[in-house]
């Protein structure tokens, strides 16, 4: 990848991608797929090798490679409206509309399908790179307490220890009223704190 | 209030865990999914084995593959999978280092850099006419220092430059029906040879020159006798071909004017076998015939006299010439003789003795030797030893090198008709059962890892080491059938008529099958696989019986060519028994009734609209009867779109006394008129799907029911002028029409039209829903539609009054016949790429919620909530909506990279995705498969009923050690306060 890009760059100058007329209302597709350098390198994403690069003419009727400078051509085309879409591995392309026209040969008529933008010359881009992973989360106490166990424990510590003091704020009267109350009702049992058991 | 604030914690720590997307950590593959490459059967390998550096072989196949092995494991370097119209039509190697290769019946040429597989020129070559395609490569012919690769295509003959692969001259064939048969070029010269025939009778031959493309000589002679098939060169500058009885042999030379030799076969051997074929080879003075099942080695002398050198009745392989030293050649015969292949390497010009003679075992499920490709090298002691690469009837490829097997590869998994999968046996004493579980000190080890694993506190050798264990568990991979049902065989078909068992833990092949009822045979010459069927499912009273799969085939390609059936053991992979049937396989049903063996019922149509049951057991026959008047099936004809529907009538009267053939009658037909609607889909439910439930429960407590029924078959048509390539019609000219309709009645339910849209179309029903894939021509983009339908007659059974005074239709039997009250829910969404296959996954009880899996046109799976496709959808759904879990309305389907369940592989030439459910409600099981297979599970709500292989014993364990420590802790504590508290 990175020795093909160098080389990208200069042929660009030199050529730009069009149509070009064949014989016998047959016309070649011309264009390029340019991956640019920054995406691909960042993190664990995959390399996206440029062999390993496909493009495909109407759902698949014609299958073509990637040139190493990144050309591609369809042969024997006729007019018409196509898509044309890109399958990498690692890289989401918008399927382009190409308009193949009989009357003007030679003029470029091409357009992004997902955005409905116009392409000046065929040149494909990936719009984003797909991550087909998660990336795990380093580790962190956060994690860790939101964890079922981090918060069985963190739920244990609070009862041990704030409950008390929120019996010891508590006022000594208050205190007095609430004991007195909780001996005349009894044990208080457990269904007595689920909303149901607060009727008896 | 403790319990209260607990729950809300418990429900925050929910919500927190719930992610919306299932997906895959990088450390996760290979755990429960498995990928295997292949490559399908060889056609043409060429060896590229210097003498320094690695030992490699370029390989194009069936498949449309070109692929770079290692010779030494076998192993892929890289591969490319063509375009299905895009056939190899030869490969070859030039400069030593692009590998060439001419697709397309002729009309692409392309080169590839053979370390790394990266296209490096491509040229379309264009002709006048339709011909053969011929590629070669000279070895050292050049013109301006600039290597030329020789192609005749299109009738015409091109010379490409192999640096750039511009087009250096060209020169056209255009005789009206000249055939060019070779193209002839030979060593060491600037010459070409074009040889045909023109009007049948006339042999050409056209001498160029080689540098430029100029015509030197063209001659042409008649032989009143005509010509058959094709040419084999024996000398540069000779040929041998057949008349048109197939019965002499011509040997025509054309070195100064063109002289025929002709001799009658019959002269050669004493008895004729009727008509010959020329089995060509590249093999200077030698060549063979095939008559019927006899092979005949011929000679040629220099005075092109034909000497029979050897006539065997085993079917018998050449390979090409393989240059050797001082412009000797070497070639290889390879023969099946029972157990054992033989192999012998000789001289061209010495036929009585061997180079090498060499006897290999061989597997008898690999068949006959098809192809077979040699190549030398030379050992330590300076004589030259053979290496053979072959291929085999059930499309494997193999290296054999000193006598021995050093790889096999199973190349003919790249070619899968049909699957269906089968349980493994119950674990009991007596099944062998691989090693699993250690010592608890080991577990112990192995959990303390993990735990340092999550803590990111391992250092690279232990996340090795936790990465190995993970992927060896050996509990994936054994020979008896699990609690949650994950482990399973696939039994697959392939092209080449073999039976496959994979495991579904590891993928690795439990056993092969060839079956000899889909091999060539004197009375069957095509034989074709079709389907493969469940035949005998054992569980309840049959338990010891062990299951079977049936394999449906036909003999060659036509509508009312015979069938075949094949009974296959899953267990053992075994053919219990065979039947070769008198009448044609139009169509296989199978009955959802079993027999007290817990065989299927299975009901075969024939061409002449005959039904004829399978087993032809009295049981079978008294079971059928019973249950005569309530079967019912369709047969769609998309020729003349025409759709029927059928029944049975009674036995079969007339010529054909047979207990178990029945006389079918028309029911129902829909015509779909010719000129404006074409066929081009049809889509049925799964036979075996559940559905948990008819009611759906939608927001404001309203109840909806589902129409659900076996018999609603979806068809999409189009309008005949939108029935070709995208790009070929305007919007104006094109619409698509969905149907749904009743296969019982014939009735339509529904039916929509979608202007301005074609095919193709890729579609999957389920439940009481169909979801289809299409192109939009007027937004110029792919489109998915879904559409529901529900059943209105049940809608009033809400109301309780009337359940409770018994006015509900309840109990009111279900007919297809009464007119059914459905309504249809609609919508549809963009989608982005185009799609080679749809499925959806299906569980045990299904109660999950269901997943599009959607084979893209990268050949990658994608998994798709059908959430995203509910036609209730809408822009801004309400509160009570949102609580039910419909989605706001967006005009295009999301696709998030996580969700492809392939994640950063590719099923290349992805044909078929299939799913079957675990016994785990939660988990389904997902097998793709083109060239290459994957598998994997699935859990499209997540495992709500297990836990996941991540979870943390170790981390449990410290949890509760923790807290019984901290409870005797604080237990000790408050104890020392109240005793301070009583001093006090």
């Amino acid at each position: 990848m990175a020795a093909v890009t160098p080389l990208l760059l200069l042929l660009l100058l030199s050529s730009a991608p069009s149509f070009s007329s064949g014989s016998r209302n047959a016309y070649n597709i011309n264009g390029r797929v340019k991956i640019p350098q920054g995406l691909g390198t960042k993190g664990y994403a995959l390399p996206g090798r440029m062999s390993n690069v496909k493009v495909l003419l109407n759902g698949g009727q014609n299958i073509t490679f990637l040139r190493p400078d990144g050309y591609f051509s369809f042969h024997n085309i006729p007019a018409g409206t196509h898509l044309i879409e890109v399958s990498a591995i690692g890289y989401f392309f918008s399927p382009v509309r190409v308009d193949v026209s009989a009357r003007n040969p030679g003029k470029v008529q091409a357009a992004l399908t997902e955005n409905r933008k116009g392409l000046s010359e065929l040149v494909l881009e990936p719009l984003r790179e797909e991550q087909y992973y998660e990336i795990r989360e380093p580790f962190s106490i956060m994690s860790l307490l939101k964890s079922p166990m981090g918060l069985m424990v963190g739920f244990m510590l609070a009862v041990a220890f704030l409950m008390p003091k929120l019996v010891e704020n508590m006022d000594p009267e208050e205190m007095r009223r609430a004991q007195e109350e909780m001996r005349s009702q009894g044990v208080p049992s457990l269904s007595s704190l689920l909303p149901g058991g607060a009727m008896n | 209030m403790a319990i209260r604030s607990f729950l809300i914690l418990f429900i925050l720590f929910f919500f927190s865990s719930l992610n919306p997307i299932l997906s895959l950590y990088e450390d996760q593959v290979g755990l429960v999914d498995w990928h295997q490459q292949y490559l399908g059967k060889v056609k043409q390998a060429v060896f590229h084995t210097h003498k320094t550096g690695r030992k490699r072989v370029v390989v194009s196949t069936e498949e449309n593959v070109v692929a770079l092995l290692d010779l030494r494991q076998g192993e892929i370097f890289w591969r490319h999978v063509l375009g299905s119209n895009d056939v190899i039509d030869g490969i070859d190697i030039a400069l030593g280092k692009y590998v060439i290769t001419l697709s397309s019946g002729g009309s692409i040429l392309r080169a590839w850099n053979l370390p790394d597989g990266q296209m490096v020129w491509e040229s379309s070559l264009r002709g006048p006419k339709h011909s053969k395609s011929l590629l070669l490569v000279p070895t050292n012919l050049k013109i301006e220092k600039d290597n030329i690769v020789i192609i005749f295509s299109n009738g015409r003959l091109n010379a490409v430059s192999c640096i750039d692969g511009e087009v250096l001259w060209e020169k056209d064939f255009e005789g009206e029906s000249l055939e060019v048969q070779q193209v002839i070029q030979p060593p060491g010269s600037n010459l070409i040879y074009v040889v045909g025939f023109a009007s049948s009778s006339l042999f050409e031959m056209y001498q160029i020159n080689a540098l430029n493309g100029e015509l030197l000589k063209h001659e042409s002679a008649a032989f009143s006798g005509g010509f058959l098939g094709e040419v084999s060169p024996v000398f540069s500058e000779t040929v041998v071909a057949l008349d048109s009885t197939g019965l002499i042999l011509l040997t025509v030379s054309f070195q100064n004017g063109i002289s025929f030799q002709q001799t009658p076969i019959s002269n050669l051997v004493k008895d004729s076998f009727g008509p010959a074929k020329i089995i060509p080879s590249s093999v200077t003075g030698i060549f063979a015939i095939k008559m019927n099942a006899v092979t005949i080695v011929i000679r040629v002398t220099d005075e092109n006299k034909l000497e029979v050198v050897e006539k065997t009745n085993h079917e018998t392989s050449i390979s090409d010439a393989l240059p050797v030293s001082e412009g000797q050649q070497a070639f290889a015969l390879v023969q099946r003789a029972g157990p054992e292949i033989h192999l012998r390497v000789k001289l061209a010009h010495n036929w009585d003795d061997n180079l090498l003679k060499e006897s290999v075992k061989m597997d008898q499920h690999r068949g006959l030797v098809h192809k077979i490709y040699i190549n030398n090298y030379i050992r330590t002691d300076k004589s030259y030893g053979f290496r053979a690469l072959i291929v085999m009837e059930d499309h494997s490829l193999l290296l054999l090198q000193q006598g021995e097997i050093v790889w096999s590869r199973e190349d003919g998994l790249a070619s899968i008709i049909d699957v269906t999968t089968s349980e493994l046996p119950v674990e009991r004493d007596g099944v062998s059962v691989a090693k699993v579980e250690h010592n608890l000190f080991e577990w112990l080890k192995g959990h303390m890892l993990k735990l340092k694993g999550t803590l990111m506190l391992a250092s690279p050798q232990d996340i090795a080491a936790i990465q190995s264990m993970r992927l060896k568990n050996s509990e994936k991979s054994k020979m008896t059938r699990d609690h949650n049902g994950f482990r399973k065989l696939l039994i697959v078909l392939t092209r080449a008529g073999k039976l496959f068992a994979l495991h579904t833990g590891d993928g690795h092949i439990v056993w092969s099958y060839l079956l000899q009822s889909l091999q060539k045979s004197k009375v069957c010459q095509h034989p074709i696989g079709l389907n493969l069927y469940k035949w005998q499912v054992p569980h309840h009273h049959a338990m010891d019986e062990n299951p079977s799969v049936l394999v449906i085939g036909k003999c060659g390609p036509s509508s009312d060519a015979p069938g075949a059936l094949s009974f296959v053991d899953t267990y053992t992979g075994k053919e219990l028994s065979s039947l070769s049937l008198v009448h044609s396989v139009a169509q296989v049903i199978p009955l959802p009734y079993t027999d007290s063996t817990e065989q299927r019922l299975h009901l075969l149509i024939d061409a002449d609209k005959h039904a004829h049951l399978y087993p032809k057991t009295p049981e079978a026959i008294s079971i059928f009867e019973r249950e005569l008047s309530n079967i019912y099936w369709y047969s769609v004809e998309d020729d003349n779109g025409i759709i029927k529907g059928h029944a049975l009538r009674g036995k079969c009267t007339g010529e054909v006394a047979d207990e178990v053939c029945f006389d079918t009658r028309e029911l129902w037909s829909i015509v779909f008129p010719s000129e404006s609607e074409k066929i081009i889909a049809t889509v049925t439910r799964k036979l075996n799907e559940v559905v948990h439930t008819q009611a759906k429960v939608i927001a404001d407590q309203e109840v909806m029911y589902k129409y659900i029924s076996r018999n609603l078959l979806f068809v999409a048509t189009v309008a005949l002028k939108g029935s070709g390539e995208i790009g070929s019609v305007t919007p104006e000219e094109s619409w698509l029409v969905a149907y749904l309709i009743d296969t019982v009645t014939g009735r339509i339910l529904h039916r929509v039209t979608h202007h301005g849209s074609q095919g193709p179309v890729h579609a999957v029903f389920s439940e009481n829903w169909v979801v289809y894939h299409y192109f939009n021509l007027k937004a110029h983009r792919y489109e998915m539609s879904v559409i529901e339908i529900y059943d209105q007659s049940r809608a009033d059974n809400k109301d309780v009054w009337k359940l409770v005074l018994g006015k509900h239709n309840l109990t009111s039997p279900i007919s297809l016949y009464s007119r059914p009250d459905v309504i249809t829910k609609s919508q549809s969404y963009f989608f982005t790429h185009s799609v080679k296959t749809i499925a959806v996954t299906s569980t045990t009880k299904g109660i999950t919620s269901k997943q599009l899996l959607i084979g893209t046109i990268g050949d990658q799976v994608l998994a798709l909530d059908k959430r995203f496709l509910d036609p209730r959808r809408t822009v801004n759904p309400t509160q009570a909506e949102k609580e039910e879990g419909i989605i706001p309305l967006t005009d295009s389907l999301p696709i998030i990279p996580q969700s492809y369940v392939t994640h950063a592989l590719r099923v290349e030439g992805l044909r078929g995705i299939i799913t079957v459910p675990a016994k785990l409600e939660s988990t389904t099981l997902v097998f793709a498969h083109g060239v290459d297979l994957f598998f994997t599970q699935l859990a499209p709500s997540r495992t709500y009923d297990s836990l996941t292989d991540d979870f943390n014993y170790a981390l449990l364990l410290i949890t509760i050690v923790a807290l019984v420590a901290a409870i005797s802790l604080t237990w000790t504590l408050s104890e020392r306060k109240e005793l301070q508290e009583n001093w006090r």
